[in-house]
């Protein structure tokens, strides 16, 4: 009899996950080659994450924003306001690269989602930035010192009432509506119903309705394409997102400046926040999972770089929150994706604690042969392919390159070739370079 | 007495810090005596950075501190106006065209500046034309290269080459730095120098200008 999710253990869970991923149901497939090539790119990171046995050959997992469509000449701007361009192009690079993985052309989200909404957050292409140029984040606080109480209190008050008025023009009348909680039994419910009869919040509301009705109309365009991808026999690479909690705070509510000087300030509202929100963002990993019947949780990981902070704060207000995410994740079967930007060499010995097979780790800068001799036995890793190399090296450079980080990191599996960021142009020679070598020279000989 | 302000600042002791500045200007210290106290301060800031004791929240606070006592010191100085502080060199700093990102270029700027340098800040998203002309301007020997994105390789490289063909070239020494920039991509724009950091940058610059 089959056992039930409740008794599982994470390891049969995560097992149960790959195995829908496998399934493929609802996936027609162009051909028996495609359906084989598709079940072979799972294997393959398969084996490479768990390290119980070599893999085939090293897989090729990578992450980008607009580098598959710059390729082709499409621009930002396009990706963002014309999606039959943008699939186009994601359908030609798969055709043309033919890499193991589809990554699902979301980055850039739709352009006239943020234009309705009067999205104040980031600039992107067109709006604040040149066509040509990428999205790009406008640092601020987002939430002041004052409302570490309020987002402590309750997250999801916070966001609705403080947060999304601040970040989008057309939402700051639901600063005026009250607690949802405050709605409660037959006395109450009209006098509740007020603050939604006020024209501005209705207009807020109207404004929600129509970001729906265009992110709606994005994904039945996406969607169809996802289908179409895998049919072609590439498995997509990440069912959702999650974030390290302490990133929520630097990167979305606090900003850089902010969250770097409440470590000396308020280091204790730190550390009541993000235990707070730690269980948050194991849910959002988790339910993205669910939905995607796809065990890969994307997690890029920022301020808690090198540099970015000591090892002492390191320690107190970024690794245990990013852990506890990291192991609530696993529990539940999803294998998180942690996508380390810059470098990682003094945090090291801490992806130590992990259990074996629990997660990857794709670097940018950090030193692939330290992190092989700490992690080579339990953590999957991945990268290092400079973006400086692949947009201004050459071909050979590229081959050189990728031909060391195999010999030293891909030693008996347990890597994963990639880009070391999430790219937002392309260069076809180079780029075909990393792939091609990597499907010859990473193969493992039996 | 002397030196306590040092001490306290470069050590991160915002409330102390800030008491002590209140305390010592009640009494009648001389504020130039405590911005000096407070430039020698950055300096042990800077170095500590540099040797890795400091990460860049303790730069980022350290700036917060200092701005403060600043604005607490600055009513007081203009009632007593000194000499302007002497500069080693000039050096002019920006994020180049396309790219918006600031915080980088801030701690370079501002590093520079606590290390003796008259900084021109152009900013974020610089067309090319401002720094040539800004280098006519000011007369600036060396021009840091801000960048995040891959996007700023080509932005670089095009405010190099504009650089060279106003006939500048030889009179700047170029330093570029940031997000995904090293030594490879360096060579593409044409630049000096690539520096990892702030203190890099200011490594660079003294090791241009001299001091």
């Amino acid at each position: 009899m089959e056992k039930k999710w409740e008794e599982m253990s994470a390891e049969e869970r995560r097992e149960a996950r790959f195995e829908t991923w496998l399934s493929a149901e609802g996936v027609e497939f162009q051909s028996p080659e495609a359906e084989a090539t598709y079940k072979a790119s799972i294997t393959r990171f398969k084996d490479a994450l768990l390290m119980e046995k070599v893999p085939d050959r090293v897989p090729i997992l990578f992450v980008a924003t607009f580098m598959q469509p710059d390729i082709y000449g499409v621009t930002p701007y396009e990706c963002m306001y014309d999606t039959e361009k943008l699939i186009s192009a994601h359908r030609k690079f798969l055709v043309d690269f033919k890499p193991d993985f589809y990554l699902p052309p979301i980055f850039g989200g739709k352009g006239k989602v943020f234009e309705i909404l009067d999205y104040l957050q980031y600039k992107w292409p067109g709006h604040g930035v040149s066509k040509e140029s990428v999205y790009q984040t406008l640092e601020g606080e987002y939430m002041l010192p004052e409302d570490y109480e309020a987002l402590i209190e309750d997250p999801t008050n916070f966001w609705l009432r403080t947060y999304l008025p601040r970040i989008c023009g057309a939402l700051e009348p639901l600063k005026d509506i009250g607690a949802f909680t405050d709605i409660w039994e037959l006395p109450f419910i009209s006098t509740s119903m007020v603050p939604f009869g006020i024209p501005e919040v209705q207009n807020a509301f109207k404004a929600l309705l129509e970001a729906g009705n265009e992110a709606m109309a994005w994904i039945e365009e996406i969607g169809p394409f996802e289908m179409e991808a895998r049919g072609m026999g590439f498995p997509s690479c990440a069912a959702g997102a999650s974030k390290a909690p302490f990133d929520i705070l630097g990167d979305t509510l606090r900003g850089t400046r902010g969250i770097m000087t409440d470590m000396y300030r308020r280091p204790d509202m730190i550390l009541k926040a993000v235990e707070k929100i730690t269980p948050i963002y194991v849910k959002q990993g988790v339910n993205g999972a669910n939905f995607a019947g796809n065990p890969i949780i994307f997690m890029p990981l920022h301020k808690g770089a090198d540099g970015f902070m000591s090892d002492e704060q390191f320690k107190t207000f970024y690794w245990p929150s990013l852990k506890a995410v990291i192991l609530g994740l696993a529990a539940e079967g999803c294998v998180p994706w942690l996508f380390c930007e810059g470098s990682f060499n003094t945090r090291l010995e801490y992806l130590t604690e992990l259990p074996k097979g629990s997660c990857f780790w794709i670097f940018d800068r950090t030193d692939m042969a330290k992190a092989k001799e700490l992690l080579g036995d339990t953590i999957c890793i991945g990268g290092n392919v400079p973006s400086g190399l692949i947009l201004t090296g050459t071909a050979e450079q590229v081959k050189e390159y990728c031909k060391n980080v195999i010999d030293v990191a891909g030693k008996g599996g347990g890597y994963i070739m990639a880009l070391g960021t999430a790219m937002d142009q392309g260069k076809a020679d180079t780029l075909h370079a990393m792939i091609d070598f990597t499907k010859e020279y990473g193969v493992y000989k039996k | 007495m002397a030196g306590k302000l040092v001490k306290l600042l470069s050590d991160l002791k915002e409330p102390e810090a800030l008491a002590f500045v209140e305390e010592a200007l009640g009494k009648g210290v001389d504020p130039t005596d405590l911005l000096g106290e407070s430039q020698e301060a950055m300096k042990i800031v800077g170095q500590r950075f540099a040797e890795e004791k400091y990460f860049i929240p303790d730069l980022v606070f350290s700036g917060e501190i200092l701005k403060r006592i600043v604005k607490m010191l600055e009513p007081h100085l203009k009632a007593k106006k000194g000499e302007e502080a002497k500069r080693l060199g000039k050096v002019i700093i920006g994020t180049v065209e396309g790219d918006i990102h600031d915080i980088g270029k801030d701690l370079v700027v501002f590093m520079l500046d606590v290390s003796g340098f008259e900084v021109t800040d152009l900013g974020i998203d610089v067309p090319v034309q401002k720094f040539v002309d800004t280098i006519k301007e000011t007369g600036s020997t060396v021009v840091g290269l801000s960048g995040f994105l891959t996007l700023a390789f080509d932005s670089m490289k095009e405010t190099v080459d504009a650089i060279q063909k106003a006939g500048l070239r030889d009179k700047v020494k170029i330093m570029v730095g940031g997000g995904q920039i090293d030594e490879q991509v360096r060579g593409y724009t044409g630049a000096d120098a690539y520096g990892k950091d702030a203190m890099e940058a200011v490594a660079l610059a003294k090791g241009w200008i001299g001091g």
